[in-house]
């Protein structure tokens, strides 16, 4: 298949991938074990995505 | 909302004015109001002997027969098992104590006085490193290097102190920070300054040669010398900031073996507690996570003035020491510590971060929001009694501490 008739996301995975991973870090260590180049951001939801604890605390200020 | 922001920077301002001096050495029985014969003070909250763990029963059995209280072990198990000793938390008392944190009548205790706010603390001395009482030791070493620090160390170092007049702790950590200790797990540069400014006096003090040679050696070769106090000087710092209406900066973080508990500044002397968590660490030759115990002590106070796993930039080769990774990795674990506290101290500065002070004033409202607990650097203890220290780690404060404490402080304020 030639470029052009490529969707958006065959592109993609065509060329090198270069990866941003939010969340849970499990999956840095598999693109890691394929050497593919991964950067990781820690986040969790606010107060573990417990919502009634996140609307106690926006209204402690924060 | 105002009213916590306010009392946060009360209760932080507090901490960071505080200036602790070691003052005095002295039996615990003339400074511990409350104190009694066939009392034990313990590391961590309120605990009773059924739910002990097993370094906790074994330091236990080793105080009473210490203090003349049962004949041998055996019997001083029984003693604890028949409810023939009162336990109560260092914390109950103005003290502190690593690991078991074992703290009865007749054992000297290094006597702190924050000079700001005129409020005393207390702690044993450091016996060293190997079969010690603090991890659980209680055989015939333990028992007698605890009468060598009783009968001839204590008496001979607080005549160094007095003659002194006090020694400033602050100065102390501040050079230990820029000399590579995180004041928790690497002490050397701190223990190594402390022997420097105390050695010359000890000297014409001890009229004994072989005593002074003892007395020198003895803080010579512990590298942990300095954490017992490093331990006091943090309650003496936060112990001005407790009872702020309001506030929500921990004052105190402890563990006994079982529980992990904290207290809150707006929250005053209330503990929350949640169930201890395994350190992940390295282990001595021979051992394994198989025989670890969950972690314990009153220690955790230095993590709460920000040293310990909060200062871990300052120290790269403890991340190596207690498995948390590369070296080059230690200033993540500070910076992991600033999302979760309130401001940092500009006395206590980290060279490898340009300078940047210790993060300081831990808020439970942070720690609940981004799920990033206190990291902990610890030693590890053998789960059975008498065995000892078998490695060192890192431990993470229990989630369940805070969010109770949350609720605590909004129930406190009204809100719902």
């Amino acid at each position: 298949m030639s470029d052009e008739k490529k969707s958006p996301v065959q592109k993609l995975l065509s060329t090198e991938v270069k990866v941003l991973n939010v969340g849970l870090e499990g999956f840095v260590k598999d693109l890691k074990h394929c050497n593919i180049d991964v950067v990781h951001v820690d986040w969790s939801p606010p107060a573990g995505g417990d919502p009634a604890m996140a609307t106690l605390l926006a209204k402690l200020g924060v | 909302m105002k009213l916590i922001e306010d009392a946060n920077k009360e209760a932080v301002k507090r901490i960071l004015e505080g200036e602790p001096k070691l003052i005095d050495i002295l039996p615990a029985r003339e400074v511990l109001k409350g104190l009694k014969e066939k009392m034990i003070l313990h590391a961590g909250p309120p605990i009773t002997w059924d739910r002990m763990c097993g370094p906790m029963r074994g330091a236990v059995a080793g105080a009473i027969v210490f203090e003349g209280w049962a004949p041998d072990l055996k019997a001083a198990e029984k003693l604890a098992a028949d409810g023939g000793v009162e336990f109560h938390p260092n914390h109950h008392f103005g003290a502190v104590g690593p690991m078991t944190g074992m703290t009865t009548v007749s054992m000297p205790l290094f006597v702190v006085e924050n000079t700001k706010f005129k409020n005393r603390t207390y702690c044993a001395i450091n016996e060293g490193l190997g079969k010690v009482m603090r991890f659980g030791g209680n055989d015939e070493s333990v028992l007698n290097r605890l009468r060598w620090l009783r009968d001839v160390f204590g008496p001979q170092l607080a005549k160094a102190i007095r003659a002194l007049g006090s020694i400033d702790l602050k100065s102390i950590t501040a050079r230990g920070l820029s000399m590579g200790d995180e004041l928790h797990q690497r002490n050397l540069a701190c223990s190594s300054v402390f022997l420097r400014e105390v050695a010359p006096t000890l000297a014409r003090v001890v009229d004994d040669k072989e005593q002074l040679a003892e007395c020198l050696a003895f803080i010579a070769k512990n590298d942990q010398f300095f954490l017992n106090l490093a331990m006091p000087m943090g309650k003496a710092m936060t112990d001005p900031a407790k009872g702020i209406k309001g506030s929500t900066v921990v004052t105190a973080m402890c563990r006994n073996g079982t529980d992990f508990g904290i207290r809150v500044s707006g929250t005053g002397d209330q503990w929350f507690t949640a169930p201890v968590e395994m350190p992940e660490g390295l282990y001595f030759p021979g051992y394994s996570e198989k025989d670890a115990n969950p972690d314990m002590g009153d220690s955790a106070i230095v993590e709460t003035i920000g040293l310990g796993g909060f200062a871990m930039a300052a120290a790269p080769a403890v991340a190596g020491f207690v498995g948390a990774g590369a070296p080059s990795a230690a200033a993540n674990f500070t910076r992991s510590m600033s999302e979760i506290a309130v401001g940092q101290n500009p006395e206590w500065t980290i060279a490898a971060m340009d300078f940047a002070g210790v993060p300081t004033g831990i808020d439970v409202r942070l720690v609940v929001e981004t799920g990033i607990v206190p990291l902990i650097n610890t030693g590890i203890a053998h789960k059975e009694p008498g065995v000892g220290q078998v490695g060192a780690g890192v431990v993470k404060a229990p989630m369940g501490c805070f969010t109770q404490a949350v609720r605590a402080i909004a129930k406190e304020l009204g809100v719902s």
